[in-house]
């Protein structure tokens, strides 16, 4: 059987010094770069409209079409326009692009040079969380050295100037408003839409703002042709994606595949969950996105798939708990994740996390009662589409999916004064099971 | 303790690197960091009369962000993740016993000035759980023993090399880098983890 995996962003990640511009000129680097100053933007624009490749940043939006609406370019107004690179990656369970910032950093480079080209941008950004030091590193090392090869610089070919911004640690950075309201040198709080970011965002000025996945894919697009790409994942989910494993599972990690590979076949190449233990639920990207259950190991996982079976594809980030985890617990986390970092703009998100926090550590605790199952749902209906951004739709995808697959474990809470589950059962040094003890 | 002349060309520095200067007031606040131990009402102040701004204004920013600090951070800065994945694979554990091995709670620093220890968000390591960040160094699947080794080490002030990083440094020399000057060690530490490689070890072997 040939294997699913398609390195592609990742093909470089275990060689000797990838980070470096020898090492990703040496594996032909930046020749996609000089193939797309061979076009001209409008063509490099069609070319991601040809390819299908969708925002890899959680919303699946066509990123040629977000390109498309910038307001078309004048050359008689010398004002700036700009292309922001959403680089701070913070959905719980998300660990693609920091690996891919550490590893490759010149492949993100070359696609913000190539995207700017594109959208006649002559500035811009990789706002990247702050949390992440090494990474920074290995990304102004890869600018300032792309800066001396000529590829960055107002007189190179594309004439683009690059900075790298480090965040300052804040979850709704991730938000492109709130990003944008960040790297103004404010609270990072969104914006009201419209006017949308492509016509007035960074300073009032037209902006594009990708996910570093969806730039850095821009490269391979350039060189290895729109229908290359548009042949790989399925009819409406088009190319290739990193799908990150975490949790319960044998062999966790990065794994490139096309969009519309299943769970089930993931699990296979990374040995499957972890041994003697059974799956329960899984997030398919990211906490803001419903719980799934193994009723859900076939569906296939891109954006038609994954929304099809109630949840929503997001970053692919596919956090795998297996029986001894305690539902309740998990999302008492997640649910103080987000009250955390509600950014207070708005009275559903600001209030209402607070209040899903509350009733869910008096269910955690054993202390409450089976209405306030239903008054934790009714919280969750008073926040999601109320809500300023979409913080808050997220933060009740794990309270309501978990309410409606694991009913009965939120009784048994109350019903045993408390957890029933041992948490040292779930960590990673729990004592390995023996295979007679495995439930049939 | 003022903000130096040296400290404040660098602040000026920042913000002039951006077409609009305000744009420098988060790698602002990283500087101020790294020369004051803290976010202080004088490098608020600074910040405020670069940018034009009022102290109010800077102190707004300021507040909003769980980097900065109004506390003086130790030397080193130690984050355990607890959020749900970590939390479930032993971060909890992990954060329980450090508190406990170095007297401390959370966002506090040990009696010698050496480690203040944080529980922290999400870091984008999941596939490493469970994670323990040193100055916003990975330090990848941890356990309570390990954390407890690398926390004395580096209060016995040995050399600690990140798992997939640099040597550590301070957390004001880490601050410093978020400001935008570079340290020059963006090549040390590997390519990538084991976790990063997986789904290219699964072609190991293959024709």
């Amino acid at each position: 059987m040939t294997s699913p995996i398609t390195p592609v962003l990742t093909a470089n990640w275990g060689t000797d010094r990838s980070w470096t511009l020898d090492a990703y000129t040496a594996q032909g680097g930046y020749q996609a770069l000089a193939t797309a100053l061979t076009k001209t933007p409008d063509e490099v624009v069609a070319a991601v409209k040809d390819s299908g490749l969708r925002g890899r940043g959680g919303a699946g939006f066509p990123t040629g079409m977000k390109w498309g609406f910038l307001p078309p370019y004048d050359d008689n107004d010398p004002q700036s326009r700009y292309l922001v690179v959403n680089a701070d990656e913070s959905e719980p369970g998300t660990c693609k692009d920091i690996p891919l910032m550490m590893a490759s950093p010149h492949t993100l480079v070359e696609g913000v040079i190539i995207s700017s080209y594109a959208i006649r941008a002559k500035q811009a950004f990789i706002y990247v969380r702050g949390e992440v030091l090494h990474v920074i590193r290995r990304l102004r090392a890869a600018v300032a050295e792309a800066y001396a090869a000529g590829h960055l610089g107002p007189d190179s070919p594309a004439g683009v100037d690059l900075i790298v911004h480090a965040g300052a640690g804040a979850y709704i950075c991730g938000e492109e408003t709130a990003l944008l309201d960040s790297l103004e040198g404010r609270r990072g709080q969104p914006r009201l839409r419209p006017p949308f970011p492509a016509v007035a965002g960074l300073y009032a000025r037209p902006t594009v703002i990708n996910n570093v996945e969806s730039i850095a894919s821009v490269p391979a697009i350039i060189g290895k042709g729109a229908d290359w790409f548009a042949g790989l994942g399925t009819e409406k989910s088009k190319g290739f994606v990193i799908y990150s494993l975490s949790g319960h599972v044998t062999r966790p990690g990065q794994y490139e595949a096309p969009l519309g590979i299943t769970l089930r076949e993931l699990l296979d190449l990374a040995g499957g969950v972890r041994h003697g233990h059974q799956l329960k639920f899984w997030t398919p990207g990211g906490s803001s996105t419903p719980l799934l259950t193994d009723a859900h190991l076939d569906v296939p996982l891109d954006y038609e798939g994954v929304g099809a079976a109630g949840s929503m594809l997001g970053t692919r980030a596919l956090q795998i708990f297996d029986e001894t985890t305690c539902v309740v617990r998990a999302v008492l986390r997640w649910s103080e994740f987000y009250k955390h970092e509600s950014c207070g703009k708005c009275t559903p998100c600001r209030e209402g996390t607070w209040w899903l926090v509350q009733v869910l550590t008096r269910l955690e605790a054993g202390n409450g009662s089976e209405a306030d199952l239903d008054q934790l749902l009714d919280q969750c209906e008073n926040i999601a589409g109320r809500s300023f951004c979409a913080l808050g739709d997220g933060a009740t995808s794990p309270v309501v999916s978990s309410v409606q697959l694991f009913r009965e474990e939120y009784l048994a809470h109350l019903e045993h004064g408390g957890c029933p589950f041992d948490a040292a059962a779930s960590t990673a040094w729990a004592p390995r099971r023996q295979s007679q003890e495995v439930h049939a | 303790m003022t903000i130096n002349a040296t400290t404040y060309a660098e602040l000026q520095e920042i913000a002039a690197r951006y077409p609009q200067e305000r744009s420098g007031l988060l790698p602002m606040l990283h500087l101020v960091q790294s020369t004051e131990g803290r976010v202080t009402a004088d490098g608020i102040n600074a910040c405020a009369e670069i940018l034009g701004l009022t102290a109010a204004e800077v102190s707004g920013v300021a507040t909003f962000y769980t980097m900065y600090k109004r506390k003086p951070v130790g030397e080193h800065h130690v984050g355990v993740c607890t959020n749900t994945l970590c939390a479930v694979m032993g971060g909890d554990q992990i954060f329980a016993e450090l508190k406990e091995h170095l007297q401390v709670g959370n966002d506090e620093t040990t009696t010698d000035g050496k480690v203040t220890l944080e529980h922290v968000e999400c870091n984008a390591a999941c596939d490493y759980a469970p994670v323990v960040m040193v100055n916003w160094e990975f330090f990848d699947n941890q356990t309570p023993e390990s954390a407890k080794q690398l926390v004395d080490d580096l209060r016995a002030g040995k050399t600690v090399t990140a798992s997939r990083g640099a040597k550590i440094c301070s957390w004001r020399e880490a601050e410093r880098v978020l400001a935008g000057f570079d340290d020059g060690r963006a090549d040390e530490g590997p390519s990538a983890g084991e976790a990063s490689l997986a789904g290219l070890r699964t072609l190991d072997g293959d024709q």
